[in-house]
Parts: C-alpha cells; sequence; structure tokens
C-alpha cells in the first residue's frame, strides 16, 4: 500500500484490497478445484497414517486399560518413563544399541566410500559397470532372504560352513547362538546387502568433479595418491557429513528386521534394542502404554541427534540439511 | 586425457585394484549362487560334499516338493497379490498427490509439504501405528500389507520435484486447447514422466515383496502369511512345509531339508532377480533425482 496517501483513501483502499484478496483467495480455490480434489486421498493418508499415531504417543503418559480405551484410561504423567529407565534391560538395550550403532559406523560407514574411490579408478568402464551389477544385487534381496541364506550356511546341523570347519579342525562353531558372534554377523550383513548400493551416491559425487582439476595436478606433478588426497575426497567431503547426519539420526534404529530375524534365547543379550523390546513387550504382551513410552523415548532421541548434528555441521562450515 | 607415463607403482595398484573389485564383486553374488545350486542337490550329494558349486546330479524333487504343499503356493498367492495391487495403489497415491504438489501457485502448497517432511522427522512409532491400525479393523486383512505404506513421503517429494521440472510451456499450450487438469495429468505429465514411475513402479514393487515387518505386525491367521514369513518358518523355526505327499508319485523320496530350505529361498528371491535387468536400467537415474536438493 502506498504510503504518504490520505488516512480516508487509505483505508478504503485497504478495504478494497481486503475484499478482492478473499475473493481472489476463492477465486483460486474454485479455479484448482481438480488440484485439491487430487490432493485429498494423499492427505488423508498422511492425516490417518501418520498424524493420527502421532498423537497416539500421548498413550505413553496414560496407564492403557483395553476395556476402558485410549479416552477414559487415567493419565499416569511420566511413570512409564521413571519406571523404564530404573529397568536394568535399559542399560542392556542402550548398551547393545550404541555398540551396534558404533561397529556401523566403524565397520559400514567408510565401506561404500572406500570402494567407491577404488570403483572409480577404474578405467575400463565395461568392467566398471559389470561389477557394479554385481555389488548392487544384494540390496534388492529381502532380509528374511539375507538371515535365511546365514542360517542355512551357519547351522550347525548340516551349514556348509560348519561342515567345513568341522572337516579341516574337527569340531563346530555355533554361529548363530553365540553371543560373540552376533554382532560381527550382523555387521556383515549389512556390509554384504549395503556396501554395494552405498556407492551410488559418492560415485555420483565423484562424476561431477571437474577434470580440469585432475589435469591441472598432474601438470604439477601429483602422483595419484595425492590427486585422491587432495581433490578427491575434499570433493565428496558434502556428501560424507550429509550421509553422516542421516546416519545420526538413525543412530538407535539398528534395523528391526535384521536384529528380530537373528535373535534368539541365546544371543538374546548382545541383541535386543529398542525396536525389539518394544514389539516383544507391545504387540506380542500387550503392555501398550509402556512400550509407547519406550518407542517415544527412542524418537525423540532420534531427532534430537538429526538437529544437533545437523547444527554442528553448519558450525563447521558445512551446508547440512536444512 | 593425454595418454601419459604410467609409474610401476601406478601399474601394481591398477592389477591390485581390478582384482580385488573382481573379488568383491563375486563375493556379493556368490552365496545366492551357492544357494541356487544347493536347490538341485540330492540327498547323497550334500552328505558327501559339504560346499559346491556345480551339483554332479541335478534333482528337481525340492521344487516339485514346495509346489505341491498348499501352505507354500497361498503364501506366493498372497504375496504376488499384495505386490501388485500394493504398487498399483503406491502409484495411485504418489501420483495424486505429487502432482498438486508441483504446482508452484497452489494455495497452501508449502504448509502440505511441510506436514509431509515432518513426517519423515518424526513418527508415532510401532505401537500407535498399530492400535489405529486395529481400530480401523484392518488386523489381519491383506489391506494392513497395503494401505500403511501407501506413500513413502521420500518417493512423493522425488516424483513431485520431478513433476516440477517438466516444461511449463507444454502445458499452457495444452490448456490453450482446451485440455482440462485431469486431462493434462494423464494424456501430457504422465507420459513425459514414463522413466520416473518405471523407476517407483519397481521399487515400490520390490519393497511389496520382500516385506516382513507389516506382516509380522498386523497378520495373524498362517493362510494369509506372504512367502517372506513363510520362509521364516520353514528356514529358520524349521517348520516342516508339511507337503500334501499323497497326491505324489508313489516312488517320490522326500529330498532333503536343506534343499527344500535353498528351494525355498530362491522361490522369494526369483522375482527380484527377474525384474533386476529393467531395474538396473533405472535405478541410478532415480536414485539421484532424490539427492537433488528441492
Amino acid at each position: 500500500m502506498k504510503q504518504g496517501a490520505a488516512i480516508g483513501t487509505a483505508d478504503i483502499h485497504a478495504a478494497a484490497t481486503y475484499r478482492s484478496r478473499r475473493e481472489l483467495r476463492f477465486r483460486r480455490l474454485k479455479r484448482d478445484k481438480w488440484l485439491y480434489i487430487l490432493l485429498t486421498p494423499g492427505l488423508l493418508y498422511f492425516l490417518v497414517f501418520k498424524y493420527v499415531p502421532m498423537w497416539g504417543v500421548l498413550l505413553a503418559f496414560k496407564d492403557y486399560q483395553p476395556f476402558l480405551g485410549f479416552w477414559k484410561s487415567d493419565w499416569v504423567g511420566l511413570e512409564h518413563f521413571r519406571t523404564f529407565f530404573q529397568n536394568p534391560d535399559f542399560f542392556m538395550l542402550l548398551r547393545n544399541t550404541l555398540v551396534l550403532s558404533l561397529y556401523n559406523l566403524v565397520f559400514f560407514f567408510p565401506a561404500p566410500i572406500i570402494l567407491a574411490l577404488l570403483l572409480n579408478e577404474v578405467r575400463l568402464s565395461f568392467y566398471k559397470r559389470t561389477i557394479q551389477t554385481m555389488i548392487y544385487v544384494p540390496h534388492f534381496i529381502s532380509m528374511v532372504i539375507v538371515a535365511s541364506i546365514s542360517y542355512v550356511f551357519l547351522t550347525t546341523q548340516g551349514g556348509a560352513v560348519n561342515e567345513f570347519l568341522y572337516s579341516v579342525t574337527g569340531s563346530k562353531i555355533d554361529f548363530l547362538a553365540s553371543p560373540d558372534w552376533f554382532r560381527p554377523l550382523i555387521i556383515l550383513q549389512t556390509i554384504w546387502k549395503e556396501c554395494g548400493w552405498g556407492t551410488i551416491i559418492f560415485l555420483a559425487a565423484l562424476a561431477g568433479v571437474d577434470v580440469e582439476q585432475y589435469e591441472a595436478a598432474v601438470v604439477d606433478g601429483a602422483s595419484r595418491w595425492r590427486q585422491t588426497w587432495h581433490i578427491t575426497l575434499p570433493a565428496i567431503r558434502s556428501t560424507i557429513v550429509i550421509l553422516l547426519i542421516l546416519r545420526m539420526g538413525t543412530i538407535l534404529d539398528n534395523g528391526f528386521e535384521q536384529i528380530y530375524l537373528m535373535m534368539n534365547a541365546l544371543n538374546r543379550e548382545v541383541a535386543e534394542v529398542f525396536d525389539t523390546y518394544v514389539y516383544a513387550l507391545g504387540i506380542t504382551q500387550g503392555a501398550f502404554s509402556y512400550s509407547t513410552a519406550v518407542g517415544l523415548f527412542k524418537s525423540v532421541i532420534g531427532v534430537v541427534l538429526v538437529l544437533g548434528t545437523n547444527w554442528l555441521a553448519k558450525k563447521s562450515g558445512e551446508s547440512g540439511l536444512y | 586425457m593425454a595418454k601419459r607415463y604410467r609409474s610401476a607403482g601406478e601399474i601394481t595398484f591398477d592389477v591390485f585394484n581390478y582384482f580385488v573389485l573382481g573379488v568383491i564383486g563375486i563375493a556379493a553374488i556368490l552365496p545366492f549362487l551357492f544357494v541356487v545350486s544347493g536347490s538341485f542337490a540330492t540327498e547323497a550329494e550334500i552328505t558327501k560334499r559339504a560346499v559346491f558349486l556345480i551339483p554332479t546330479t541335478i534333482s528337481f524333487d525340492a521344487y516339485r516338493f514346495i509346489f505341491s504343499t498348499d501352505t507354500i503356493v497361498r503364501s506366493i498367492g498372497v504375496s504376488l497379490y499384495v505386490t501388485v495391487i500394493g504398487t498399483a495403489v503406491n502409484l495411485f497415491f504418489t501420483v495424486t498427490m505429487a502432482y498438486p504438489m508441483a504446482k508452484r501457485y497452489l494455495m497452501g502448497r508449502n504448509v502440505i509439504l511441510n506436514l509431509v517432511i515432518f513426517t519423515m522427522l518424526f513418527g508415532g512409532g510401532m505401537i500407535p501405528t498399530y492400535l489405529v491400525i486395529r481400530e480401523l479393523q484392518l488386523l489381519d486383512t491383506l489391506n494392513a500389507l497395503i494401505l500403511p505404506g501407501a506413500i513413502s513421503a521420500f518417493n512423493l517429494i522425488i516424483v513431485k520435484n520431478f513433476f516440477q521440472e517438466l516444461p511449463v510451456e507444454i502445458e499452457e499450450a495444452a490448456r490453450i486447447d482446451g485440455c482440462t487438469e485431469l486431462g493434462l495429468l494423464w494424456k501430457i505429465v504422465l507420459p513425459l514422466s514414463k522413466p520416473v514411475l518405471a523407476t517407483f513402479t519397481l521399487f515400490y514393487a520390490v519393497g511389496h515383496w520382500n516385506n516382513f515387518f507389516s506382516a509380522l505386525l498386523y497378520i495373524n491367521d498362517p493362510s494369509k502369511w506372504p512367502l517372506q514369513v513363510m520362509l521364516r518358518q520353514i528356514v529358520m523355526l524349521s517348520q516342516s512345509a508339511a507337503g500334501d505327499l499323497s497326491s505324489m508319485d508313489p516312488n517320490f523320496v522326500q529330498p532333503p531339508e536343506q534343499s527344500i530350505k535353498m528351494a525355498v529361498i530362491v522361490v522369494g528371491t526369483l522375482p527380484i532377480m527377474c525384474v533386476y535387468p529393467f531395474l538396473q536400467k533405472h535405478f541410478a537415474k532415480g536414485v539421484m533425482l532424490g539427492s537433488v536438493k528441492g
């Protein structure tokens, strides 16, 4: 609106724009009515399957009684959280979750980066494509298949690995039931399944590196190691940081399916994590409120971790996610 | 790049690099090759040799056995149904929502976008979602395997970004020619988006075929178990496949347990292997679309 106009005219002017704005809004709604109709199923989906459950986390602060239902059950405040933190299971879950995440970070996270760097050095494009085709395959295989393959090979009852061990050393190792083997097995499975797939994003980042930089480096007499260190790695640094941030957010998510499938009574002590605990207590035993509280604790820490890492990344001069 | 002198160190590195990558590539598919060959094995062979890649005698008994059993055939049917219907539902929901969201002039567009992005950051969790599914009377129905995952927020945003990049001029020309909004989507936008839609069709279909979690949570009735759940029962819990042996040839010897398990694993993976060549053509591009900011 123009400044300095007489007060009377300004008022009339404002009223006029207000009326026309409302009218405009209505006209736009009418004009785009098909777009809004198209939006409806998707919006309904998000409301029903995403937002109603979000509101359902209030269960964590209630003492849910099935016969009373959500509304009539009593509020208990933070009682479930208190019980959970005092339960010795809490430390077991926290330890298992953090150790698995740490193993993942140390052994799995760098693997696709190294593999992408190796692939990037391949000049023969036919060879490169063939290897890529092979290493992407496991990503599309279900976790049940991955666990099943592990079972048929590692079982002490006729599993190939144990038959082989027996013929060489005369003894067998019960990989599937031993707490010592649980973590290495999980990490090996993850590396086998996702390492190749993980290279895609780094290879794309590497493809974006300016060739002229390498040419200039060669002129300056840089060896291939030097080129990797001073050009290639800095070029993919922001991709690494973004993936690290995403990884931080899922540090408490250790992949329910994989752990659930590989867990048994004998290795539970090192295998049980937040998600499997929520499933066992909530779905199979019906302790809805308590397990909702455990789940909520996990999600909140997850969100804090993402936002925190993102903030840190921005502070240190990277672009971050948001 | 001009050809230049390569030092001995570089040549050594290249040889080493090609070799290591070859080993990694083979390691990626080797376990599966072992399972395939094991599924054709006979009892004699399994007791004779623990590990082999090429069986000396090929027997199809394990496959004949699993296809004679009602339980496995039924679960394959469930998985196929959920994959086909589920993927159709995914595409319908994703496209209808992504299209309006791609229009920069749509009122309330940013609000909706933020609502979607928020669900990627925070969710209600397993139990509240389970209770919603229960309240909707979806437990023990195949719809529980389809509806709760009707849209992946991540895929939705990628498709939206793709629609947004389509040239506006074509759209304007079509409008001048009297094309309606729905006509525009059906006749102009969708045909132009074939590559991206193919990618997501395959991704969603693979997701449905591999889905285990939803069935574990929402399906108690064994007759409605998809193949992945049945696989776990047979391979990991060693629950017998309980074949109907009466209808078989009287000379039919029940195949060894190990080869039955391996045959079930092969059946659970086969569809993926069949679509993989098509998948592979598209996915690098599809995944990249997702990593582009916007």
